[in-house]
This record gives structure tokens, sequence and C-alpha cells, in this order.
């Protein structure tokens, strides 16, 4: 059952990739990442990394993929608008790593491990709490230099693109 | 969760820095565009209790939150001269922002920002910390590097130090992720014990290593790692520019120092000869390219690259000479002294060119200082004497610098380097005389639209004579300077 899920992922996360670079239309390049970024989130899940998969949901399938999108119907990106010209040099990429995972399967043999759950029964805790919680103690200090720095990204993108505050413009 | 009181006491000069700036900008939208000065004051206030309670609490080894952050001497004293540059930075503001009509007190608030991530990254004791030390430090310089807003040239400056700064950071980031790989933590005794046990010849610990030095050669712009500076430098408003010259380029020395010989002392050997290239390169180049600048802004911006060539030699020595210890803290130490006199140098230099107005814009090309004797001596006669002391001409502080910095390579038995560095002082002088040569033995342009006059208000007179009293004092009585950066140095 573990290695049925596993596949369905992983089907899907490869179908929907390939789909990213292939679809003409880039706002379906966007909505199939979306697509991708889920499964992706859904292995985490059967590898018991709930924290990382609620991230993942988050993080990339709420606010990157969302910029994307918004930059996709700002830039107003016509469907012709691709880069036909790397074509070669894609070829060439792809074909040393598809030489290199071959090379490296050739050595170490091809082993497919069953994705079960990884060392469970040992975790009482789930690790969402366990990662607040070392947040919260040993890693306080660093936490909190984040939120500084967070603070000052953010008065500095209003301070350099806000139009109007006051002053200078006379000069 | 437990508040870790004795953790946040260890603390208290970072929670003040910080919470000052926090307070700076949140009193800034309420205060009336008159009274902002007292935003500036008030900052100075919160440094000079920093001030008090570092210089109180130095001399012992105290780390906190675990480990993660240490205080000691060494970090002390890079505390201590960033608050010293970063007050005068402040004073120096004032007068400058209203000649340049920024009337965003944010400027200060920032300024303490960027401290508070300066005073992390030389307390850091785990390279999580000092990477963030570093973000906290560069994202608000990005910021006040594009404080004229209206002005092309400046924005473009953020903009590349933005772009190049993310770049190294990642180079960073990419270092610190093998390291974590290698050793199994970021913690800098983690670090060394791991290499100590893997041996000196491990791939990952070198790449790691590698991309670690390649990191902060970028902040502390060495060459080839230098490109970024002399726009940047150019582009931002002055008195950013000798914050970024003098603070920034101080505490990434003082972080970068910490990490090689805690983190990766067990490999000198090779750091060391990685090091002794990146040095020569950056004599090399900063010291020529800096002949043909006819800015001062890019003059000085490719003195600062050739600076950091000179502080280099301080660490390379460091390392070369690792098993022995007292010649090892005397490149450490010939290090620290050097940046200090640099970083006041330095920024003396800047005010000075912050200070010459040529109708509404800064006097900073080369042509503006023409015949300056002439017009006004005071401004002259301080260039003068920042640019003998760049040159490291006695009765310099300068002079001081680089004599105790060469003896440290030449006990390490480096006699050629310091060769070397002699021969670039002399290259040096060429470019930093020609700026005296300019000011003392040509006549003013009698073309009104040439004409230069002084902005100084009094906050910046005292930074004038605060950095000419230091460059005249450790110049002519370094004894008591020496022996405090002796007394610093790294265990």
């Amino acid at each position: 059952m573990p290695t049925l899920i596993f596949l369905y992922f992983a089907a899907i996360i490869v179908v929907t990739a390939a789909l990213v670079v292939a679809l003409r239309n880039p706002i379906y390049s966007a909505l199939s990442l979306l697509v991708m970024f889920f499964h992706v989130a859904g292995l985490y899940v059967t590898l018991h990394a709930e924290f990382l998969a609620a991230i993942q949901i988050i993080v990339y399938a709420g606010a990157i993929l969302v910029l994307y999108l918004f930059v996709v119907m700002l830039l107003n990106v016509k469907r012709d608008d691709r880069y036909n010209r790397q074509g070669p040099v894609a070829l060439f990429l792809g074909a040393v790593l598809l030489t290199e995972v071959v090379l490296l399967t050739a050595s170490h043999g091809l082993t497919v491990a069953s994705p079960g759950p990884a060392a469970d029964g040992e975790r009482v805790a789930g690790n969402t709490e366990a990662i607040g919680e070392v947040l919260y103690s040993t890693y306080l200090f660093p936490f909190e230099m984040a939120s500084l720095i967070l603070l000052a990204a953010m008065i500095g993108a209003v301070i350099l693109s806000k139009k109007d505050i006051m002053e200078s413009k006379s000069s | 969760m437990t508040l870790p009181l004795a953790d946040l006491v260890t603390m208290l000069p970072e929670l003040i820095v910080a919470a000052t700036a926090c307070l700076v900008l949140a009193l800034d939208p309420v205060t009336s565009p008159r009274r902002r000065d007292y935003l500036a004051w008030m900052s100075m206030a919160a440094l000079a209790a920093c001030f008090i309670v570092t210089a109180s609490g130095m001399g012992d080894r105290v780390s906190a939150f675990g480990g993660l952050v240490v205080v000691d001497a060494f970090a002390a004293f890079w505390k201590l001269l960033l608050y010293v540059v970063t007050g005068m930075t402040i004073l120096l503001s004032i007068g400058y922002l209203k000649e340049e009509r920024i009337a965003l007190a944010e400027f200060h608030g920032f300024l303490l920002l960027s401290l508070t991530g300066m005073m992390v990254m030389v307390s850091g004791a785990d390279l999580l910390v000092i990477y963030l030390g570093i973000e906290l430090m560069s994202i608000p310089l990005y910021v006040l590097a594009g404080f004229k807003r209206f002005e092309a040239r400046s924005i473009e400056s953020s903009a590349k130090y933005f772009i190049l700064g993310a770049f190294s950071s990642g180079l960073l980031l990419y270092g610190v992720s093998l390291v974590f790989g290698a050793a199994g933590s970021t913690r800098l005794a983690d670090i060394a014990a791991a290499v100590a046990a893997r041996g000196l010849n491990d791939p990952m610990i070198l790449m790691a290593m590698t991309l670690v030095i390649v990191g902060f050669g970028f902040k502390v712009a060495a060459v080839p790692f230098h490109m970024w500076t002399p726009d940047v430098y150019q582009g931002a408003p002055t008195s950013v520019t000798a914050f970024m010259a003098s603070a920034s380029k101080v505490a990434s020395f003082g972080a970068w120092l910490r990490v090689m010989l805690e983190g990766f002392g067990g490999v000198t050997p090779h750091w060391t000869g990685l090091l002794l290239g990146l040095c020569l390169l950056t004599l090399l180049v900063g010291n020529l390219v800096a002949i043909v600048q006819t800015n001062v802004k890019r003059m000085l911006a490719y003195s600062g690259i050739a600076h950091a060539g000179y502080a280099l030699i301080g660490v390379v020595v460091a390392g070369w000479a690792g098993a022995d210890a007292g010649i090892s803290s005397h490149g450490v130490s010939g290090m620290m002294l050097y940046l200090a006199v640099y970083a006041l140098m330095t920024l003396g230099a800047f005010a000075v060119v912050a200070v010459l107005r040529r109708g509404g814009v800064e006097g900073e090309d080369l042509e503006d200082f023409t015949g300056l004797a002439k017009r006004h001596k005071g401004a002259a006669f301080l260039m003068l004497l920042f640019m003998v002391s760049l040159a490291g001409i006695p009765p310099t502080a300068g002079f001081i610098g680089k004599l105790y910095l060469l003896t440290g390579a030449v006990r390490a038995g480096l006699t050629w380097l310091a060769v070397v560095g002699l021969i670039f002082a002399a290259v040096s002088a060429f470019y930093y005389l020609r700026v005296v040569m300019v000011m003392y033995m040509r006549d003013p342009s009698s073309d009104p639209a040439r004409h230069m006059r002084l902005a100084l208000p009094p906050a910046t007179v005292v930074v004038l004579l605060v950095a000419a009293a230091g460059v005249i004092l450790v110049g002519v009585y370094p004894g008591p300077f020496i022996e405090f950066t002796a007394s610093a140095v790294l265990p």
C-alpha cells in the first residue's frame, strides 16, 4: 500500500513537472506547478514530515506560486513569448544528467526502498510540535534575529518604493 | 518556555540597540519634522549606554543561548569600535541629511538595525547566527544605499548591492550547508572537532571552507569579489558610504577571523594559502586601479579594497604561525589595530567629501578639491591629514597600523610579504598625495559654478575633530592602543 501511494504521488509529480515546461500558456504552466507542489507535500506526509508538508503548501503553493501568477498576469505574457532557442542547451544538459544517472545506477544498482514511515513509534509528539519547541528554546535567538531581518526588509521596501513620502520631491 | 534571563543580560547591548532601533522607527511618523534630530540624539544615547555596558563587562568569556553566541574580549573590541563608528556616522548624517533634503528619520533606525547585525556577527559562535547577523547588517544597508530616492545613481547603487549581496549570501549559505553536512552542527566548536576528526584533506570540508571564504570575501570587498564596491560606494549617500566602508568591513573581518580560527583552525595550511592569494590580488588591483580614479568617492572605494588587502596580511600571519601563539596573536592584534585605524581615517575622509558642497551637490570629483587650501584652510588640512594617514606616512595612525601589521609578517617569516606591503604603500602614496597636491599646489578655479562651500554644522565638526584626533593620537602615542588590541585577541 505505501508503495502504491508513493507511486501515485511520484507519477503525478513527474507528469505535472513535465507539463510546466511543455504547456504553451504560462497560466496553465503555473497551475500545473501548483498541482506538483501539492503532490510533493503529499510525499512529505507519507514520510511523516507533516511540518515540511504544511510549509510546502503555505510557502510554495500559497506565496511563491501566487506571486508567479501575479507576475504572469501583470506582465501579460503572450503565448508565443517562449525561449525556444534554449533547446540545444537543454538537450546537452539533459544528456549529461542522464549519463550521470545511468552511471550511478549501474555502479550502485537500482534499489527501491519502500517509503514506509521512518522511525515511527519513536516520536510521541508530532514533528511540528518538536520543531516549535526547539525554535522557541534552543534557537530562540536566531528566531528573533530572523524577525528583526523581516522587519528591516519590510520597512525598507516601503521606504524605497513609496512615491510620495513628504519631503525630497521639493528638491 | 522559560525566558533565559541570564542570556538576555549577556546580550544587553544588542537588546538596547535593537530596541532603540524599533523605537526610532516607531516614533518617526509621529515626530514633527523639526524635531527629528531628537531621534538621532536618542540613538546616540543608546550607543553611549551600550559603550559603557560593553566596556565594563570586557574581558571574561561568557556564552549565551546554549553556545550560539559568545561575548569575549575579541567581540567586545569590535563592538566598541562599531559603537564609535556608528556614533560618528549618526553625527555626520544629521547635517548631511538636511543638506541632501532627506527627511527620513528611518535613516537612524536602519543604522541601528544594521549595527545590531554587526554586533551579532562578531559575537556569533555558530554559523547560522553569523549568517543571520550578516543579513541583518546587509538588508538595512541595501536600503540606506538607496536613500537618495530621486537619484538614479543611488538607486543603482542599492540594486547592485542587493543583487551581489544576495548572491554572496547564497555562496556563504552553500558553504554553511556543506559544513553542516560534514560536522552535523553549525557551532564553530563542533566544526573544529569535525575538522580535527576528518583530517586535513577532506574534500567536503575544503569545499565548504572555500565557499565560506568566498562569501566573506564579498563582504569585505577582497579582489576578485570587489566588483560591486566602486559603484555602490559612489552612488550611496556619502554618510552611508562612510558607514559601509568602515563599519561593515570591520564587522565582516571580525566575524571572518573568528570563523577561520575557531571553526577552521585545524586546516590553516589550506586557508592561509587561499587567503595569501586573495591578499596579494587585493593589494595589487586595489592600489593600481585607484590610481586612475578621478572621483574621490571611487578612489576611496578602491583604497578601501587595498586596505582590506592589508588587513588580510594580519589574517594570513595568524594562520601561518598557527602553532606559535605569540606570533599568531600578533597577526590578529595587528589586523584589529589596522582596521580600527582604517575605520577612523576612512570615515574622516568621507566626512570631508560630505562637507564639501558645490551648489546643491557634493564635491566628490577630484577637480572640486582644486585649490581648496586657499579657500578653506581647515577642511584642506583635515583632508591632508587623512590622506597622509591612509598612505601610511608618520606621524599618523596609518603609519603605526602598517608598521605593527608588517612587523607581525616579518616575525612569522613572511618578510617578502611585508616588502610587498611596503611597495604597495609607496604606490598608494601616489594617489593619496595627488589629492593633497591638487588642494595645495593649484589655484582655485575662478568659475563661480565651481565655487565650493562647506556645510559644517557643529555635529559634523565633532566628527571631523574626533577622526583627526584619533589619527594623530594613535600616530604619536600608540602604546596603549597596541596593548589594548593585544589583550583582546582570540585565545
